[in-house]
Order: C-alpha cells, then structure tokens, then sequence
C-alpha cells in the first residue's frame, strides 16, 4: 500500500507491526525475464550437470566431474526404477568442463545395456544414448551418414547424435516424448518453487505453444492460493499463422490475473550460437562452421509485427546472432512506418552479438533488450575459442553498451538452459567472469546496482509491468525477495553469493525452507 | 510396407499451396495426408474440406490435412498409425526450412520411407530471392537439397524466361531435375510415384492431358535392383521410377526420383512391374527398357 519510515506510515491509521524482517534484507522481487517453466518439469529426471544445482524441494545435486560419476548418478536412479523397459533420461550433461571428453554408447551401456538410456547435454544441442537407445531408434547399422551421428571405430554410431533433426526423433526412445515437451500441473507448481528459492515473484515462460486447454491449465495451477509467483505466458508463434496468433493473443489480455499474465507473443528468428545455427553478420562463425538457421520467413516476421502493433500486442522476438537482430530491427523499423506506436517496447530476447550500431538503432526505435549474462560463465571459454573468437566475446551480451544507448535493459538464465538465479545472473553481468576465471570484456561490465535494476525494474519495463512490480512503491504489487545479506554491499563477483530467504508475492509470505 | 513420404520445400509464394489444393483435387481415390506448418497460410479450396477439428482437417474422397506446429514427429506417427493406412504422407515444409533436415527425420521415424524432396521455385522470383539480403544462402540450400525442383508459374512469363532460369538452377542445383510447371497442374505420379497395378487407381491416368509420358515395364528375369536404380537416376530424362522386380533374395521395392534412387527388400510377394516416369519429348521408353535389360541377372 504505501512504502516509508514506520512514522510515515503510522499516519495512514491503526497497523500492526510485523519486525519478522527485522535481521533480513528486503529488496523489490525479482524478475525473470527469459525462463521457461520446463526447469521445474526437468527434476523429474536426473541432473548429471557440471556445477552444483538445486532442485524444486531445495535438494542441492553436486556436480558430477567424471564420465564414472556420471554413470554412478544414473546406475543409482536405475536401482529405483520397476519396469525393466522405462527410458531413463538425464539432463544437463557438459563435457566442455571436462576437458571435452566424448561420452559413448559403451559409456552409458554400463548403466544398462537393456533399458534405453539417454543423457542431454546442457546446451540442448547434443544427446547420449546407450546400445539400447540407438536400437530402438534404427540408428544401430553401419552406413550412417549425417554429420548429427558421429561413428566408432567399429563403423557403427558411438551413441552420441548432435541437431534437432536427429535428437528430436531418437530422443522419443529414450524418455523425451510428447509428455516430457509439454507443461503439466506438476511441473509448473515444481518452477513456483524453484522462483522462491530463487527471490523471483514475476517469472516469463517464454514461450508457451498456447490454446484454451493451456491456457486453463495456466489459470488453475495459478490461481490456487499458495501459488507463489507470478508466471508471463508467452504465446509462441509455432503452430499459428500471424493473423491467428496476434488475434488469439490479444484475446487473451482480459484474462491476466495477478498470478498470470497474458497478451505477448514470442517470436523465434534464429538457433543458438553454441549449436551454431545463430544467424551471424559477416564474418561468421569463428571456426569456420557455416551459417545457421531461420525459423521465421521474414515476410511473416514483417506479418506478426504490422498485425502486432495495430493491435497493441507486445512482441519479443529471440534473436542469438547478429544477422537476427538485424532483420527484426529492420523489420520493426518498416513495420513501425505503417503502424506507429510510442511505446511498443518491443524487446530482443538474447540479442548476444548486438553491434554498439545496433543497439544505437534499437534505442531510436523504442525497442528493449534482455541479454544472456549467464553465457559469460557457463559459454563465455567457449565462446572467445572456438564460436565467435575474442573481439565478439569481449563484447558480447554488450550490457554497458545498451545502457549507454538508451535501450530498457534486463538479463536473463534462460532456465533451464543455465539456472534459475537473477542474483548469479546480475553477478555475471556485473563481473563478466568466465567459468575459468577470466574477465572477458572489462569494457562491457556494469556496476552492481545497474545489475540490481536490470533484474527488478529493468525486468519489468521490458515486459510493460513496470507499473505494477518492479520497486517497493505506493500502488505497487508487494512483491519483495528477502535476503540474508545485503546485495548492495556485494561485489560483481560475491553478488551471487547472497542468501535467499524467500520472497513475498502479492502480500504472502513465502519461505524457501519450507516451500 | 513403409509409408513413403514426401517434403515439399520452397520460399512463400512459390506456390505451395496451389499444388497441394491440385493434389488433393487429383488424388483420385488415392488416400494423401498433408501435414502443414499452420492451417491459416494454407487456403485449402472450400469445396474440398469435408470436417474440421483440432488441427485435422479432413478432404473428400480420404485425404486429411494435418497441422503440426512444434511436433512434427508426432504428427507422423499418427498419420503412419492411421486406419484405414495412408498411400502417401506429404510435409509442407515452411518458407525457410531445410528440406534435407527434415528428411532426416523423417528416416528415423519407424514404418516411415523418405521418398521425394521436392522445391518448389516461382519462376520470377526465385533469382531475386537467391539474392536476398537475409536469405540468399537459405534459398539456395533449398534448391541444391531437392530431387525435383518445380518451377512454377512459367505460365506468366515468356519461355525464353523460363529456359534461362532452368540454365540457372543447372547451375545451382546440379543434382536436382527441374520440371516448369503452370497453374500448380503437374501429374500427381510425377510428384509422389505411381505403383503400377494401383490397388485403387487405374493405370491410364497418369498421363493424360499431362506433359509426361510413362512406360510400365515387366521384367522377365531376377533384377539387381541397385543397378536398375542407378541406371535410371542416372539417366535425365527419367524423372520418376517405381515399382517391383525379383530379385535374387525376394521382391525389392524400387523407387527413383530424379538423380536418386533407393530400394527395399520385402518379405511379401507383389506383381512385378516398374513405371518409368519422363517429360513427354524428352522421355524415350525403349532407354528405359534398355536400362532395365542391362539390370537383369541370369546367372542369379
């Protein structure tokens, strides 16, 4: 209702004081602006990642380390399992830590040669599977040819399958079916959960394939009472014409809550630049690899725009490479001839090889951005050897950059690409540390509080909410993260050290301990 | 036997649209499914759809158009597992999708036989999208992944026009057969294959009123069929081949798309015969014949 000095606020009449917070910091809640609520449907499978990760119930899984630990992991989840014949799926999976050892089909035949076995790298690009895998996936017989399956010296596939036309219809087999893609009950309560531990009150779901059943199936996980944060469900333009998607999303306006809120579109333009099919400026990729994909035609770019901003339907649009962000602010720039609008707020989501040129254009536009921090620490190694080599790394994710050019600013985890944690995430923005310990792009670093901003009100402008969240402020949501420590006080590279409590969201109080 | 299935590949507006209404229109009992990105690009004619619901559409006379969005696999699983079965399974790929990637899919769907990639290009745009600023190299992986590439609305400019662009797609596309085609008319065996002896079609249509001819040829002796196969795509003025031979273990299925060809054993038994698909003018079926004496083994 109102924020200020105890005296202050005494005046607007009787209270009661509530010092529970009295040890504890209290900071605006924080606010995802690129996540997908998949990160809590994940943990129903097994985490064989690099670092330490929590799970929905606060369990934290250690790091595994070595091919052995791997095995170990995933041996033991078998030993729970009844039917002999159910796939067992592990996920985040990084060999780039470890010393980028190739994991084989023998690898994983240890676990088990007869229940079929797979295990998705972090990246989301490449998939391990056992004998078995392989079997039931037809993939077991010499001749293969596709780069995607790399062969043994035996001239049969060594388990191991790289691009979505290959995983996609393997990883079938080996647990990634239709049920693992789609959002259920469970698995949004399970990201709730997570956003607690996490101090996030608003999240993004960037993006959700949406329709009457989904969206209802939004609407009632959040509208039950415990339900601790507020999820943005984006409508993804798969599967939908632009005429469909901009009418069906803008019908869809009237049913935000204040749990839920709907009415934006997603736009895919381009892949990922650690899979390589990020569309990339000349010169290109930085080993040579050719350039990557379109997901959108951009006439039907141009299509979603002009129909989007005459109906006032926000869009962010995922752009990796520069080439991307080059046609989406081409793109909005004709769109916008046709169809002016003075606050659009058209945001590029990842945008992580934007030029200083582009971000100059972006903000005469009115566009926004939410740049992928996280990258530094988890790609940022990769990234300076082998995707797109020093100058593009030094500069990439270019967080200095959009701000001294006037562009609305946040970052992002892209849960569960890399972890729920916008505290990490502002951290790895401010300090620009790779996993190996390197800062790589002193230039491009912002000051702890800038990285405070881009995770709370930068966050919020983004997603035009920053009339409701964003800041502790009169006629404001109550949405705060409760910390033991002060992250004020932090340094870029202990930001991502400070303690969450837990968050209030909407006035209810919610305690990562017992979440 | 597995269901073959079709891509068909080109920019928008190349006229993917035009040729699945004619398809549809032409499929003349046999039973086609379609998948397609969306429904609403897709104006499928009025006069065709039968019902609609829940990213189904169903055609008269057994054909379905399906919307898959972001689960194409399982939109083929449910069009192979479908009763009655299917004769043919289409994909309308999108506007910048990669034809070749989604065949590789396709191969790893069981009870699933990639057979054709077609690309479709429009015969006044397509060197301008070659160029395009964002596009160039997309346009041109499209046109270099195809097995037949259609070049289409050639009723709009004048022939010399359209022989310069098939020079230029010689260049760009040299695996690929080009065949101009006007008002999405093109013979559906030349697109999907015909089976001689069609469970549910008669022979004779395959070539009516169309610019091409065929010949069904029955051989007398066992068939080497990777010889066979290789002598017609091989041979530019084939443009289509498919059908059964014996062969030395059993009957093989052998289907031949422009410069392409694949075989499969089979376990059952099936009237032998091969229809040799080409461009009326150019397709000479006594070459064809030939190719098939040349493939025969006695000794086997």
């Amino acid at each position: 209702m109102a924020a200020g000095s105890l005296d202050e606020l005494a005046t607007w009449g009787a209270f009661t004081l509530d010092e529970r917070f009295a040890d504890k910091v209290i900071m605006p809640g924080l606010i995802e602006g690129h996540a997908h609520s998949m990160e809590g449907a994940l943990w129903s499978f097994t985490y064989v990642g690099w670092f330490d990760r929590m799970d929905p119930d606060g369990k934290i899984w250690s790091g595994v380390k070595t091919v052995d630990d791997v095995v170990d992991r995933m041996s033991q989840i078998k030993k729970t399992m009844n039917d002999p014949n159910e796939p067992l799926l592990g996920w985040g999976l990084d060999p780039i830590y470890m010393d980028n050892v190739r994991v084989t089909r023998h690898d994983l035949d240890r676990v088990s040669a007869t229940r079929p076995i797979g295990i998705l790298h972090a990246s989301g690009h490449i998939l391990n599977v056992n004998t078995k895998g392989l079997e039931l996936a037809g993939l077991l017989k010499p001749g293969q040819n596709h780069p995607g399956i790399p062969l043994g010296d035996d001239g049969l596939p060594n388990g191991e399958l790289k691009s979505p036309e290959i995983t996609m219809p393997a990883g079938k087999h080996v647990g990634m079916d239709r049920a693992f893609l789609a959002a259920d009950a469970e698995g949004l309560r399970n990201y709730g959960r997570l956003c607690v531990r996490a101090g996030v009150t608003t999240s993004s779901d960037l993006g959700q394939q949406l329709n009457d059943d989904l969206v209802g199936l939004f609407e009632t996980v959040t509208g039950q009472a415990d339900y601790p944060v507020c999820l943005v469900a984006f409508c993804i333009n798969l599967g939908k014409s632009p005429a469909e998607l901009v009418d069906y999303t803008a019908s869809l306006k009237d049913r935000s809550t204040q749990r839920l809120e709907l009415g934006k579109i997603k736009v895919i333009a381009d892949g990922s630049i650690q899979g390589f099919s990020a569309r990339l400026q000349w010169p290109g990729y930085y080993n040579g690899a050719p350039n990557g994909l379109w997901y959108i035609a951009p006439d039907q770019m141009a299509d979603i725009y002009q129909r989007a901003l005459a109906a006032g339907v926000q869009v962010h649009t995922h752009t990796n490479g520069d080439e991307a962000t080059q046609l989406a602010i081409e793109t909005l720039e004709g769109a916008l001839r046709k169809h002016p609008d003075f606050d659009h707020r058209f945001t590029l989501q990842h945008c992580q090889l934007a030029s200083e040129a582009q971000f100059r254009k972006m903000g005469r536009l009115g566009m926004c951005v939410n740049l992928f921090a996280n990258h530094h620490f988890y790609w940022g190694d990769e990234h300076f050897a082998l995707t797109v080599g020093p100058e593009r790394a030094e500069r990439m994710n270019a967080c200095r950059t959009a701000l001294d050019q006037g562009v609305p600013m946040t970052i992002h985890s892209d849960a569960p690409v890399t972890p729920l944690g916008p505290l990490f995430t502002a951290g790895a923005a401010a300090s620009r540390r790779t996993a190996s310990g390197r800062v790589q792009g002193e230039h491009q670093r912002i000051s702890v509080k800038e990285a405070l901003y881009a995770v709370t009100m930068g966050a919020a402008i983004t997603m035009k909410m920053d009339d409701q969240i964003g800041s502790i402020e009169i006629g404001k949501r109550a949405d705060f993260a409760v910390l033991y420590d002060d992250p004020t006080e932090a340094d870029p590279d202990t930001l991502k050290e400070v303690r969450v409590w837990g968050t209030v969201q909407g006035g209810r109080i919610f305690e990562a301990a017992t979440i | 036997m597995k269901i073959p299935v079709t891509v068909i590949g080109g920019y928008l507006g190349a006229g993917k649209t035009t040729l699945i209404n004619h398809m549809l229109r032409s499929a003349n009992g046999l039973r086609l499914a379609i998948l397609v990105n969306e429904f609403g690009d897709l104006a499928i004619d009025q006069d065709l759809i039968e019902a609609q619901n829940d990213g189904v559409m169903a055609i008269s006379g057994g054909c379905v158009c399906c919307a898959y969005g972001n689960d194409m696999i399982g939109a083929l699983e449910d069009m192979r597992d479908a009763t009655p079965a299917f004769d043919h399974i289409l994909i309308e790929a999108s506007g910048v999708a990669l034809p070749a990637s989604i065949m590789t899919t396709v191969g790893m769907v069981y009870g699933l036989r990639p057979d054709a990639t077609i690309v479709l290009a429009d015969v006044e745009q397509i060197r301008k999208n070659a160029r395009h600023k964002f596009l160039h190299d997309t346009i041109l992986a499209q046109l270099e992944q195809a097995d037949l590439l259609l070049l289409t609305k050639t009723d709009l400019v004048d022939a010399s026009v359209v022989e310069d662009v098939k020079d230029w797609l010689s260049t760009v596309a040299p695996i690929a057969r080009s065949l101009p085609i006007a008002n999405g008319e093109i013979a559906l065996e030349a697109l999907i294959g015909a089976i001689p002896f069609a469970q549910r079609r008669p022979m004779e249509n395959v070539t009516h009123k169309s610019v091409f001819d065929s010949i069904v040829i029955t051989p007398d002796h066992n068939i080497d069929p990777q010889a066979l196969g290789e002598a017609f795509a091989n041979d530019p003025t084939i443009t289509r081949a498919k059908g059964f031979v014996q062969t030395a273990t059993g009957t093989a299925l052998i289907h031949v798309v422009g410069s392409r060809y694949a075989f499969d054993l089979l376990d059952d038994h099936h009237s032998l015969g091969v229809v040799c698909i080409g461009i009326k003018g150019e397709f000479d079926p006594s070459n064809a014949e030939k190719h098939m004496r040349h493939a025969e083994r006695t000794d086997a």
